[in-house]
């Protein structure tokens, strides 16, 4: 798009190319100096990083992004009577769909298990590798990441962009800020288009929206998210991490010092200074100073600095250090993932080595383990049919004339099938017990429930006085499905007077 | 207000001035956009309580510019709620309650209908559970002194038991002992006979001697076999219910004073869908005929 060559030769002056490094004058956005109490946000240009970990990040953001956009539209078949969406949050329905699993809403308790297992599992990445989340994989992040992109293509690198800035509003200008922002909106349009699509069926609603059709709450839903993703991640960017973010305040107390994290070598780097190109004088550190590392942060932040709380640990200053090593022949990695303990230890002679193994991620990979074998017993195990049967408390019990004793209960059938089927209902424990079923034509030989749905019947059981030695007993129900003899029993309780 | 910054040396940020055991708390700076967003959502205060009703005044309070009332608030979706309704109460209205019985959809509207109005209207008699008490039938068992079809439940409802309509179902049990019918000895022996005919008695020449009594005096109402007549609301008297108590006291009070219990009639108090609802849920507890 913008002749970067062009752009970058005009503002890197000869000098700063002594090293055959391109120098940047970038400084650090938390600067240690006097600030006002109310600080004035300092813009970061962050330039463009090379290596490995920008190569991931691309990777990652490609994935993520798809996972997002495209997941409403992966077909699952379910037969009739049930969309044909692998993931959908139907709420009318009061259902969610995921792939082969279909829950209802009394057993959100999977989400519960969900919610867990994401947390920890988040808590042991943390203490292995530092803010992986928040540097690779957090939507503040990739998206933000995105929206840089954008504009990198409109007005091209981080020298281009400080330049455009200055420069007055010519036509060039003007369209090249207005394109940014354009392609800006139409993205977040795209991804507050993409949320709706989890709560309906993806194709119906998607025609929906262009005929106008749709529920008011999708279009309100979809400006509301447009909205946000302009806001937070072309505008405010850092700032959401650096100051309304509760993460990187958790994060720091799952971190320990056998974490990986960004660390900047100062024993290797210090003293830092620029040199001749092609000559390392012994009085000064790896560090020629040329501030790429800073140029490229996303954060604005200065690594060498040591570890601060603006770090998201993205590791593009690793790329940017690593490509400047290359140039000026010294080794690589004066940026690199390493552990606290570890620069003691160099410091103190030792060998650095990693410590994956400790008692933090032991217990977080227990935790781990235990909650997934529980949900996953609890899925293979779960039935398509569920029984409920609640007993009436007031009265407790009635007396009929014939001096038997009648208890009231309600009996609530779920069926998971996406099929009609019918049960009958029996009870056990209770000699001579008869049972009465509210409704007309409706009897124990045979309780239809529809398919998908739940049915609750008022059922009375009867007894004689003289089946009861005590005021009360253990009865049993027993719901039989009469097709495939699915059985499921129900304990309840069967009272008398005293 | 010249009072000296202090800088802490390792983050090069300004403290409070406050020490707690060597410790200082920094003054971190705040960003200038959250200072303009405390200032805008003070902005946003004040127009608030010129659009929205705000201050409270000595008898009334600021109205605000548009005019909203949370209470027109309530008033609207309690009508939405009713006209939502009005679908199944104008079936009610049309449809006989055997009708209703057999329309799945009115006989669960009919049943949370007729349930609410029951623990608002009757429960203070007849309990929330419908379980009655001394003198005051339940309404859960098989045993109806009026009748326990949805007609006879119905006209109960409508006109209740010894009310002041003109409709009213009435009948009076003279007071055997009170107004000296019968001396205290025959009253016990009726009572005896009485108790018998449940299987009860305590004493079988008593009774013996009372079923002659009862042949005379309360076979008209009871019937000779004491199965009572719903028609005239004479209460079964072979069975195991008993609303004033089945002990031989309880049982001889009743002969000796009667009882006339009351209930009031609906018609009038309560609209005709909701005496129709009330019945179909009163039928629905278990001994409806
Ligand atoms: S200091 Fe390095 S790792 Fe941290 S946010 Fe900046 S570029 Fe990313
Ligand atoms: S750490 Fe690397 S990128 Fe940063 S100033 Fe030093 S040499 Fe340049």
């Amino acid at each position: 798009m913008v002749d970067q060559a062009v752009v970058q030769d005009a503002t890197a002056k000869p000098a700063d190319k002594r090293e055959g490094v391109e120098r940047s004058d970038a400084e650090p956005v938390n600067k240690k100096e006097r600030r006002s109490l109310y600080q004035k946000r300092i813009k970061i240009y962050p330039r463009l990083a090379r290596g490995g970990f920008r190569r991931l990040k691309w990777g990652v953001m490609a994935v993520t992004l798809a996972i997002y956009y495209l997941t409403p539209w992966i077909r699952w078949d379910r037969g009739p009577n049930a969309p044909d969406q692998a993931v959908l949050i139907d709420f009318p329905g009061r259902r969610f769909y995921f792939f082969f699993i279909e829950i209802w809403p009394q057993e959100v308790y999977y989400l519960t298990g969900l919610l867990i297992l994401a947390a920890i599992g988040l808590f042991l990445v943390t203490s292995l590798a530092g803010r992986v989340w928040c540097g690779y994989t957090c939507p503040q992040t990739v998206w933000t990441d995105l929206f840089i992109a954008v504009e990198r293509f409109f007005q091209g690198d981080r020298a281009s962009r400080i330049r455009m800035d200055k420069m007055p509003w010519t036509g060039n200008k003007v369209w090249r800020k207005a394109a940014t922002h354009v392609t800006w909106v139409v993205i977040a349009a795209g991804t507050g288009g993409a949320w709706v699509f989890y709560f309906a069926d993806a194709p119906t609603l998607a025609q929906q929206l262009v005929t106008f059709d749709a529920p008011a709450v999708a279009y309100v839903t979809i400006a509301t998210l447009t909205f946000t993703t302009y806001l937070l991640g072309g505008l405010a960017r850092e700032q959401v991490c650096t100051y309304m973010c509760p993460w990187p305040r958790i994060q720091g107390g799952l971190l320990d010092e056998e974490s990986l994290v960004i660390t900047y070598h100062e024993d290797r780097g210090e003293p830092r200074g620029a040199r001749k190109k092609g000559t390392h004088p012994t009085e000064l550190g790896d560090c020629i100073d040329c501030n790429q590392c800073v140029a490229v942060c996303p954060m604005g932040i200065d690594i060498r600095d040591g570890q601060q709380l603006e770090c998201i640990t993205c590791a593009l200053c690793i790329d940017a250090c690593n490509g400047v090593m290359d140039k000026v022949g010294l080794p690589r990695n004066l940026i690199s993932y390493d552990t606290l303990a570890n620069v003691e230890r160099v410091r103190a002679g030792e060998k650095p080595r990693l410590r994956l193994i400790r008692p933090r991620t032991l217990i977080y990979t227990g935790i781990i383990a235990l909650v997934t074998l529980i949900m996953l017993f609890t899925l293979v195990t779960r039935s398509d049919l569920d029984v409920n049967i609640l007993r009436d408390r007031n009265p407790l019990f009635v007396t009929l004339s014939d001096g038997s004793i009648r208890n009231g209960y309600t009996v609530k059938i779920i069926n998971k099938q996406h099929a009609e089927r019918h049960f009958t209902l029996a009870v056990e424990g209770l000699p001579g017990a008869s049972i009465d079923i509210v409704g007309n034509d409706v009897t124990a030989a045979d309780l239809q429930v529809d398919p998908d749905d739940l049915e609750s019947y008022r059922v009375f059981v009867s007894a004689p006085r003289d089946s009861l030695e005590d005021d009360s007993l253990d009865l049993r129900f027993l719901i039989t499905d009469k097709a495939d003899g699915t059985r499921v029993t129900y304990d309840s309780v069967f009272r008398g007077p005293k | 207000m010249a009072h000296d910054k202090e800088i802490d040396q390792v983050s090069g940020t300004e403290t409070t001035g406050h020490e707690w055991d060597g410790i200082k708390e920094l003054n971190t700076p705040l960003p200038r956009w959250w200072l303009w967003t405390f200032y805008a959502t003070c902005l946003w205060a004040l127009a608030y309580w010129v659009v929205m009703p705000a201050w409270p005044l000595v008898s009334s309070y600021t109205k605000g510019v548009i005019g909203y009332s949370s209470r027109e608030q309530l008033a609207n979706t309690m009508a939405e709620a009713r006209a939502a309704q009005a679908v199944y109460l104008d079936r009610i209205e049309q449809a006989s309650l055997e009708e209703i019985v057999n329309d799945r959809e009115l006989l669960d509207f009919a049943q949370a209908g007729g349930g609410s109005a029951f623990a608002v209207n009757c429960s203070q008699c007849h309990g929330l559970g419908a379980a009655g008490s001394t003198g005051f039938p339940n309404l859960n068992d098989d045993n109806w002194i009026w009748g326990g079809t949805l007609e006879a439940i119905h006209q109960t409802i409508l006109y209740g038991i010894r009310s002041d309509h003109d409709e009213t179902r009435f009948n009076e049990m003279p007071a055997f002992g009170r107004d000296e019918i019968l001396d205290r000895e025959q009253v016990g022996d009726v009572a005896e006979y009485v108790l018998s005919l449940s299987g009860s008695e305590t004493d079988p020449a008593a009774a013996q001697r009372g079923s002659e009594i009862f042949a005379e005096q309360c076979a008209a109402c009871h019937g000779e076999d004491g199965t009572g007549n719903q028609d005239l609301g004479a209460p079964n008297l072979t069975d195991a219910i008993w609303l004033y108590g089945g002990d031989k006291a309880d049982v001889v009070q009743t002969i000796a004073n009667s009882r006339s219990g009351m209930m009031p009639a609906w018609t009038g108090r309560l609209d005709e869908t909701t005496i129709k609802q009330l019945a179909v849920y009163v039928h629905s507890l278990g001994g409806g005929e």
